[in-house]
């Protein structure tokens, strides 16, 4: 298992190197620091000498890829590529356009984005597995029927409606919680519950029907009957059984999202005003602040790739026939 | 007055889409086999409801991507001058609400605007009321009139819609095997007549914050939302299909390299790596204004990109499908034997293999449909979406937003752009599952055991 480990994060490294290619890329090639310069200080009326201070400022006055100036080491590591993407590996995001370490607004901004997703992930998954273990044991019912019209219909409803009616029914006509905002401790509490709540109804529709699928399809197998033969009631067959079994599948789909939570959700912080991830790398791409938008691609996919080993450790915990070698 | 026709690059895709698909259809309509399935689709009324409701915003979309210039009357040496401002076939048909701008917000159906003015009455005095609206219900002379206005003018359209909806029904008897298409499209065409006669003379959903019609904006964002939701498929279907067919049959380095490639893409966070993408089309526009001599060219090739960019940030899913199914089918029997005749790849490839796979396309694009029209107002809330000059649900609600804290609210602008996007949308999941049921054979057995 450790062996194991171990080669799936030696694998991890190459697909770090292609994100960290591929952002480079997007960044640096596609438009030269020149452009950037020339965008952020306006289009028109740019003096070459502007360019060239704000290309200093940030450091994007050396050459891409290969500095011939400098001699030894130095001819790689005093250059753009070096200095701006491959330092991300020891996660050292530099500056941001504001002169704050890119670091250090990370971790301050992970609590607030944790104390939204983590009980909104979590509720979330016990309200869409129960909703759709009720559905699979009224199955081929009216009720059923029902069930998944909410869900398609609920699913076809825009994430935006939801923060929006939310905010405009209990916030502004019931006056339950104050619009947006954040405070710590206690208090946090009437800020985050109704971002919760509308994370978790904006997502019933879909994930519900998922579920829903997943369920259908153990309850066509041996076992199912088995457990009816010796008699257990449907209700325990379904919430035990077919739960249990259906956890590979469920487990796919979830444990992944799981070190995501950290990054937060874009839409819910912004309009919540909730000082977390989603609402720094919102602001970012408003303010065209590169820098956080490339730490924050990179963060995103280095989390996303923990999220895939936790899912093959996962696999373990709950089948044991499944070992890792 | 002469016109130029002016050609943006989406509508081009859009025709060559339009194009593609009645070859498709013309190709499926001569053989049994591949008709079976649409068969099972059309039996499902639910489907066929939808596909009507689908089908009339393909229209609006369709007349919005037929884009014209007019001549200005003064000439520049001999040589016509065409106007900057670039129209469409829809804009002239629907022209009343185009032009009937008001000065700013006002509720459905209202007579006065939104806000306050002073203003001089008959005596001289200054007083400070709700002003007229200069088009909104301006052939009446008081309020109290409008209502029996407004029930007389619907009624009548309705009746002439339904009248129209009737001979509709009449003449294509021949298909009419299901009384809910009948119904459906009576409803429809009661509706787009009570809706005609009545915007004819009111705002019936109101106007925005520069006194533009909300129903011609929510009309026009069909458009957008369209074009976001198919032409993406452009980019997609080309690239998940090389990817995954050639990663399913040549296995080895080709499905190590793809997969690399895959996973890269996959493990970005995709609004993360739509943003960056975006954020840099941006600059290349923004740095080179002189590519485009329209303010509605720079927006179109902005909506161009940005499909493009949905586009390669969205095909792994479906190349992962691919590539598993073309895994398991390459040992079928049929392909070992075509292997052993010294069929070449290509011919395999794309003779026995695509054919076979043809479903879980089929069944992706018409999932990924709505869940794009859905991302496009929310890209467009990020700051990464459409053009701001672009009329969009997106655009749309990110301007209506701002004015939630006003009292009295105005909420007419977001209830008709959500309201717009929930039928869209709605009637998209609908056909997609109809679709998916007719296609997926896994789903037909599951179904059958349970």
């Amino acid at each position: 298992m450790i062996e194991y480990l171990i080669r799936r994060i030696l694998y991890a490294v190459p697909i770090l190197i292609g994100v960290n290619l591929l952002t480079f890329a997007l960044f640096f090639v596609v438009n030269t620091p020149d452009d950037m310069a020339r965008m952020q200080l306006g289009i028109k009326r740019v003096t070459p000498e502007a360019i060239d201070k704000w290309k200093q400022q940030r450091g994007y006055d050396k050459p891409m890829l290969i500095n011939s100036e400098a001699g030894g080491a130095s001819t790689f590591t005093d250059t753009i590529f070096w200095g701006k993407s491959a330092s991300m590996f020891v996660f050292d995001f530099g500056y941001s356009d504001d002169d704050r370490s890119i670091s250090h607004e990370i971790s301050t901004r992970m609590g607030p984005s944790l104390a939204i997703a983590l009980p909104t992930f979590l509720v979330g998954l016990v309200v869409y597995v129960s909703f759709a273990l009720l559905m699979t044991l009224f199955r081929a019912t009216a009720l059923d029927m029902a069930g998944v019209a909410l869900c398609v219909l609920l699913m076809s409803i825009s994430g935006l409606f939801y923060i929006i009616g939310g905010q405009f029914l209990v916030s502004k006509l019931w006056h339950l919680v104050p619009i947006s905002g954040y405070a710590g401790g206690a208090e946090s509490f009437k800020f985050v519950v109704l971002p919760i709540v509308i994370g978790v109804v904006g997502g019933i529709g879909s994930s519900s029907r998922w579920y829903r699928t997943i369920f259908l399809e153990e309850i066509g197998k041996d076992y199912v009957r088995t457990a009816r033969a010796k008699g257990l009631s449907e209700l325990r067959v379904l919430f035990t059984h077919v739960l249990k079994n259906a956890m590979i599948p469920i487990l796919t789909g979830v444990v992944v999202v799981i070190p995501l939570l950290f990054m937060g959700s874009l839409l819910t912080e912004s309009f919540f005003g909730i000082p977390g991830l989603g609402s720094y790398t919102i602001d970012a791409i408003n303010a065209q602040d590169f820098g956080v938008v490339r730490a924050m691609v990179f963060l995103g996919s280095v989390l996303y790739i923990a999220g895939l080993i936790f899912t093959d450790i996962s696999y373990t915990i709950v089948d044991p026939r499944v070992r890792l070698t | 007055m002469s016109f130029m026709i002016e050609m943006l690059w989406s509508d081009r895709l859009v025709f060559l889409l339009l194009a593609a698909g009645i070859a498709a259809t013309w190709y499926v309509r001569k053989r049994e086999h591949l008709l079976l399935p649409w068969r099972r689709v059309a039996q499902s009324s639910v489907a066929l409801v939808s596909l009507l409701v689908l089908t009339l915003f393909v229209v609006v979309g369709l007349l919005d991507s037929m884009h014209y210039r007019t001549a200005l009357p003064e000439q520049s040496k001999g040589v016509a001058v065409y106007s900057p401002e670039v129209l469409s076939v829809f804009d002239k048909l629907v022209e009343p609400l185009r032009m009937y701008k008001e000065k700013t917000y006002s509720a459905p159906f209202a007579l006065t605007l939104y806000a306050k003015e002073s203003m001089s009455d008959a005596a001289g005095n200054i007083v400070r009321d709700y002003p007229r609206l200069q088009y909104g219900g301006a052939h009446l002379n008081d309020v109290s009139e409008r209502d029996a206005d407004v029930a007389k003018r619907a009624l009548i359209g309705a009746l002439a819609g339904l009248l129209a909806g009737g001979l509709l029904v009449w003449l294509a008897r021949r298909w009419m095997s299901q009384r809910a298409v009948s119904v459906t499209i009576l409803a429809m065409t009661t509706l787009i007549g009570a809706i005609a006669s009545l915007a004819a003379e009111y705002h019936v959903l109101g106007t925005d914050k520069v006194g533009q019609d909300v129903l011609y904006l929510s009309l026009k964002s069909i458009r957008t939302g369209l074009i976001i939701g198919t032409v993406t498929t452009l980019v997609t279907l080309p690239l998940a299909l090389f990817f995954g067919l050639a990663a399913g049959y040549f296995r080895g380095w080709v499905d190590d390299v793809i997969q690399y490639i895959y996973t890269v893409l996959s493990s970005i966070p995709s609004v993360l790596l739509i943003a960056a993408a975006v954020l840099m089309m941006q600059v290349t526009i923004d740095t080179h204004p002189e590519w485009f001599d329209t303010t509605a060219s720079r927006a179109d090739l902005r909506l161009v990109f940005l499909c493009l960019i949905l586009g390669v940030t969205s095909w792994t899913g479906l190349c992962r499908l691919l590539r598993g199914e073309t895994l398991k089918l390459r040992e079928m029997e049929y392909i070992q034997a075509a292997q052993s005749f010294g069929v070449s790849s290509m011919r395999i490839l794309s003779r026995h293999i695509l054919p076979n796979v043809m479903h879980i396309v089929l069944i992706a694009l018409v999932m990924d449909f709505s869940a794009l029209v859905l991302a496009e107002a929310v890209l467009s809330y990020v700051g990464v979406g459409v053009d701001p000059s672009m009329i969009s649900f997106g655009t749309m609600i990110n301007a209506a937003r701002l004015e939630m804290a006003r009292e009295p609210m105005v909420w007419w602008a977001l209830v008709s752009a959500f309201g717009f996007m929930l039928v869209l949308v709605l009637a998209a999941n609908l056909f997609a599952d109809a679709v998916r049921d007719a296609f997926d054979p896994r789903l037909n057995r599951t179904e059958a055991d349970s």
